[in-house]
């Protein structure tokens, strides 16, 4: 699974970087990219789906 | 509370007032009615023209579009922009970034975007801790307590004074002018109100001027100093922005925190969850955020258009209001339901598109914080039958008062 923000849909709600720190960081300026290329580890799956539940910009896709 | 100039409204389609105490009291029955009559968008001849959309997708489509829609008023008054004296226009507005537009308002926010980014902001909670508990410490014994007077309202102040560099101890004069600002807007233009706007502006000058000839680490010297398109800050912007800073984050979390203590002490069930399980409380703070949302924002139509078959005019006011949005059943499941462990909550509390509030994180760290900590010094509260809760009016909507009857203390 990968998991992937859009930069330019991204407005730095920083609701991924809460839910899911270990796929998601947030630059200087509070706007979250994905960690490692988005390749989500086994395991974390489900707080993939949930960043992506918590997004109010709908700025996060996953491909499975 | 009176009404407002307007008077008593005859019909919400047609002749809302979203200024009035019975909008504060009703919006959620209002907003049903309103959409199940099949009328999706409100309108009134008050406020000289407002509209009032009601769906996720119109609040959502209108926040993103900025070409048609200006931020230059945000919120709704008697005077249109255009009409208020001395006032600075678009695309910078009187109060940027919130009152700025593209292309401008990008670099505007980008230079605040820094110090309210969560890296920034996290370092807080210590502080926020010991603010709230000291607080609580101040009620001493006493059984019967008012959580917005004694607890919700000073907790973003004191942040806020601190961050930007102001005396803690003027709460109350932060709070009365605020007050001036977001609660007042259908009220009359008396002299006292026009004296306390001119006493608001002699105090920021007065601190303004105090932070030029002594500069230190705070955001009113950052502000001072700041550049954009390779220029200092004009002081107009400065002080706009201070002002912003000031007012925006005070009675909003005061509402937010304070609607999350007052549904604590109504549904006993969620208050014991959270009590016996306080890693539930960030999912259920933002389940509040998305029932109880505290703002709703207003846009100006830039020329005449239609927008889904209704002609709006060139400086109509448009509310964008996010808590409507919040209790939409095509964007929600069970969307009039609060559900403190709702796992899909793309809630739109914080406003949609280019104008996300600069101060969310700050806002959620402040609201979890106080919830965590009163829950943890009262586990078993509910609300004093002899007295009476009270909400504010206008685009901010919180409980004012909130009489309590402490049942348990830890």
């Amino acid at each position: 699974m990968r998991v992937h923000v859009d930069p330019s849909k991204c407005q730095g709600h920083n609701r991924c970087y809460a839910l899911a720190p270990e796929l998601f960081d947030v630059d200087d300026y509070g706007n979250a990219f994905e960690l490692n290329d988005g390749v989500v580890p086994a395991g974390l799956e489900d707080k993939a789906r949930l960043a992506l539940a918590n997004c109010p910009e709908f700025a996060i896709s996953i491909e499975e | 509370m009176s009404e407002t100039v307007y008077g008593p409204v005859t019909d919400w389609a047609t002749d809302f007032d979203h200024g009035s105490p019975a909008y504060a009291a009703n919006q959620h029955k209002i907003w049903d009615d309103l959409k199940n009559s099949g009328c999706p968008i409100a309108h009134t001849d008050r406020y000289g023209g407002t509209w009032l959309p009601l769906t996720h997708e119109m609040v959502h489509s209108i926040a993103y579009d900025t070409d048609h829609f200006s931020s230059e008023g945000p919120v709704v008054g008697q005077l249109k922009p255009s009409e208020v004296p001395d006032r600075i226009g678009a695309p910078i507005g009187p109060v940027p970034p919130i009152s700025s537009d593209p292309p401008f308002h990008n670099e505007a926010r980008r230079l605040l975007l820094p110090a309210f980014s969560p890296k920034m902001i996290d370092p807080w909670r210590d502080e926020v801790i010991e603010i709230c508990n000291k607080l609580i410490d101040d009620m001493g014994d006493a059984d019967h307590i008012d959580a917005a007077l004694q607890y919700s309202q000073h907790i973003p102040v004191m942040v806020i004074a601190r961050m930007l560099g102001l005396p803690v101890e003027d709460g109350d004069k932060f709070r009365g002018w605020v007050n001036l600002v977001l609660s007042g807007i259908g009220e009359e233009r008396t002299e006292a109100r026009m004296q306390q706007f001119m006493e608001f502006n002699e105090y920021l000058a007065y601190h303004v001027n105090d932070h030029k000839e002594n500069p230190r680490e705070d955001l009113i010297s950052f502000l001072l100093n700041a550049e954009i398109f390779g220029e200092k800050l004009s002081l107009e912007h400065a002080v706009g922005t201070v002002i912003l800073l000031l007012i925006a984050g005070i009675d909003t979390t005061w509402s937010g925190i304070g609607s999350s203590l007052w549904h604590l002490a109504t549904n006993s069930v969620d208050r014991r969850r959270l009590v016996e399980n306080p890693d539930m409380i960030p999912a259920a703070v933002e389940e509040f955020l998305r029932a109880y949302a505290p703002v709703t924002m207003a846009r100006v139509v830039k020329e005449d258009m239609e927008f889904h078959g209704v002609q709006m005019k060139k400086e109509d006011w448009v509310l964008l209001p996010f808590p409507a949005a919040n209790r939409d059943d095509k964007q929600f499941a069970n969307a009039h339901e609060v559900v403190i462990d709702r796992e899909e909550n793309r809630h739109a509390a914080f406003g949609l598109g280019i104008h996300r509030c600069l101060g969310s994180n700050l806002a959620r760290l402040e609201m979890n914080v106080a919830v965590e900590v009163f829950l943890q010094r009262f586990p078993d509260f509910s609300v004093d039958a002899n007295e009476i809760v009270t909400w504010s009016t206008g685009q901010v909507r919180g409980p004012r008062a909130l009489p309590f009857v402490v049942n348990a203390r830890a």
